[in-house]
């Protein structure tokens, strides 16, 4: 086989490689959406769950994640915007910088089960607080943590530095600086950010089974006052999501249609996942025409 | 400015007093600047905070193993005996179910990942970047409970018809791994075929080489440190996964005779136990020290991903 030949046949073969690739993913998608989709309806999406068998609606998990996705965001922001500034800001190079990076790197190289042990040692062992909503949206933020400061100061980083000369040339402190006019144009890339994260937090389980629980507590959805032991937002009430549902009902579930209804939570989680991932796009672009002026 | 206008005018002209108070005085922007130097480093306090305390507590915690119930740490790297409640942990099966699925994967996962990476900055690029790139981003927002009730669903039976058995077992873990860890490896992988400087492709190119010969002999050699990155950080996915393991591998914590047997990963032992274990006996720190081999591993495979970053840049430089 000569030079010529061999390219040949590396080709064909790489093109191989890529088509199965595409299949599987395309086998994947269509699976889930063709098995799962037939049975999402209106009453599947806001029923509740038989808490014996597991089976029926999935109302209450479904607004469960949604709850502990907005707990972990309102947590997370702060904290990996704080922390973005430092690092993309204050943050010298010396081997004290290069020290926080490495423990952000390891925080986020850590497996999400390690991150889930960890929570439940401290919030349900240590702290005593039991599975609860609470819990599951600190072991999540200690799992968004490291990607979201990552981002952050990455966006914060690549806005060109005469626009902080600019700032700090007209008498603005680093802070204002970086408040008024950096944040602003780093913003697109920073909200993009958030909801893929929003995304990967939203499909997490292995981290919330021994935080948040594995028990959705029938509540009561006209009671929003979160004092209310039987109150929807009530912190301190176990929170199953629909991530930690799909793994209940495959593992442990006795629900006779647990394969439809595992493919149906599943079709409503990837559809909610990709949804993020578009938002995500569209988002993005439109801040950043918004900001940049541009068309 | 303002406050020190009116100071002015309470005290009349300003002396030099004033001036040296007001130059000694912190500004308006400087008091700002500490405040948000101040925030700041509370924020990066408490993300060195939590990576601090969470490997103490497990550390601590899975030292309890060995420093109070006393069992002899190469007894429990060794031992093939997992039966806690009985007194008997030896997590070998455990470390090797982990291993065995791992390398499995990635050794599946690498031709495919670096194929589809190829084609993507090489052969078509265009195609690649519209088409093949959000396939790409799509497969790693899939979340990891789906992976596990796919290969619940279609794996695990297909594997049944095929080989009999279960179908739980170590192969239908790697193959659930496989798709899981692809996108890693591919994204990473097309990084680095993408920072090879353009005038290697061209030299080579212009001595004649057909495309494959300088894929294969300029391109991926310079890009080895970087693809070698992309397989350890594959592979560190694929040992900390645990539920879509714990899915399908079948859960029982004996040594792995063959592919097609039930086993257990570390992940997939601490998923099935801790909640029924109580916290302070044996059981418990058994299953706590399986998390501290999870830890020190995920640690092992970021200094390595660190070595081979420092190796390549190395290289570069010759």
């Amino acid at each position: 086989m000569n030079a010529k030949q061999k390219d040949v046949v590396a080709t064909i073969a790489i093109n191989v490689i890529v088509a199965t690739v595409v299949g599987i993913l395309f086998f994947l998608l269509a699976y889930i959406l063709i098995s799962g989709l037939p049975h999402v309806s209106w009453s599947f999406l806001t029923g509740t769950t038989d808490s014996f068998s597991g089976a029926g609606g999935i109302g209450v998990q479904l607004f469960n994640s949604f709850y502990l996705l907005i707990l972990t965001m309102l947590i997370s922001i702060p904290i990996s915007l704080g922390a973005g500034i430092y690092l993309a800001e204050y943050a010298k190079d010396n081997w004290r910088t290069h020290l926080i990076r490495s423990a952000i790197e390891v925080l986020s190289s850590l497996p999400s089960v390690v991150v889930g042990l960890f929570g439940f040692l401290l919030f349900v062992v240590q702290f005593k607080i039991g599975f609860s909503v609470i819990s599951g949206a600190i072991a999540l933020t200690f799992f968004n943590l490291p990607l979201l400061t990552r981002n952050i100061e990455e966006s914060l980083s690549a806005v060109p530095r005469n626009q902080r000369e600019a700032g700090l040339s007209l008498g603005m402190s680093k802070w204002k600086t970086e408040i008024g006019i950096i944040l602003p144009v780093a913003l697109p890339g920073i909200v993009t950010g958030i909801v893929l994260s929003a995304g990967r937090v939203f499909g997490e389980a292995a981290a919330l089974i021994y935080t948040a629980g594995q028990s959705a507590p029938v509540t009561n959805f006209a009671d929003w006052n979160p004092m209310d032991a039987a109150s929807p937002l009530n912190p301190l009430r176990p929170a199953e999501t629909l991530a930690v549902h799909i793994w209940k009902v495959n593992t442990e579930g006795l629900a006779s249609n647990a394969a439809q209804l595992s493919a149906a939570a599943s079709a409503v989680l990837i559809i909610a996942v990709l949804l993020f991932n578009l938002g995500a796009r569209v988002l993005g672009n439109y801040l950043y025409r918004r900001v940049t002026a541009s068309k | 400015m303002e406050q020190t206008n009116s100071e002015f005018k309470q005290d009349g002209a300003p002396t030099s007093q004033d001036w040296a108070r007001q130059l000694h005085h912190a500004t308006r922007a400087s008091r700002e600047d500490w405040f948000g130097r101040g925030i700041s480093y509370l924020c990066i306090g408490v993300i060195i905070l939590v990576v601090a305390s969470m490997l103490w507590f497990i550390t601590s915690k899975g030292m309890a193993t060995f420093t109070q119930n006393h069992v002899n740490l190469w007894q429990f790297l060794s031992g093939t005996n997992w039966a806690p409640d009985q007194g008997h942990i030896g997590a070998l099966p455990m470390i090797v179910g982990s291993f065995a699925v791992t390398f499995a994967a990635a050794l599946v996962a690498t031709p495919f990942a670096v194929g589809t990476a190829i084609f993507m900055t090489e052969i078509a690029p265009n195609k690649g970047r519209k088409f093949l790139q959000p396939v790409i981003e799509l497969l790693v927002g899939i979340p990891s409970v789906v992976y596990g009730f796919i290969g619940l669903a279609v794996v695990v039976p297909f594997m049944r018809h095929l080989v009999g058995g279960s179908g739980f077992g170590i192969i239908s873990a790697t193959f659930v791994l496989f798709v899981m860890v692809l996108p890693t490896i591919t994204t990473m992988t097309v990084d680095s075929l993408r920072s090879v400087p353009r005038f290697y492709k061209e030299a080579s190119l212009a001595l004649g080489a057909t495309r494959w010969q300088t894929v294969s002999k300029v391109i991926l050699r310079a890009a080895t440190p970087g693809i070698l990155t992309a397989i350890i950080f594959g592979m560190a996915r694929a040992f900390g996964e645990a539920l879509a393991v714990q899915m399908v591998i079948g859960n029982a914590a004996v040594m792995p005779k063959n592919l097609i047997s039930p086993a257990a990963t570390l992940t997939s032992q601490l998923t099935t136990g801790i909640g029924d274990t109580i916290d302070g006996t044996l059981p418990s720190n058994a299953l706590w020290s399986l998390a501290l081999i999870l830890l020190l591993m995920s640690l092992f495979f970021n200094a390595l991903v660190r070595l081979i970053a420092k190796r390549g840049q190395l290289s570069h430089e010759r």
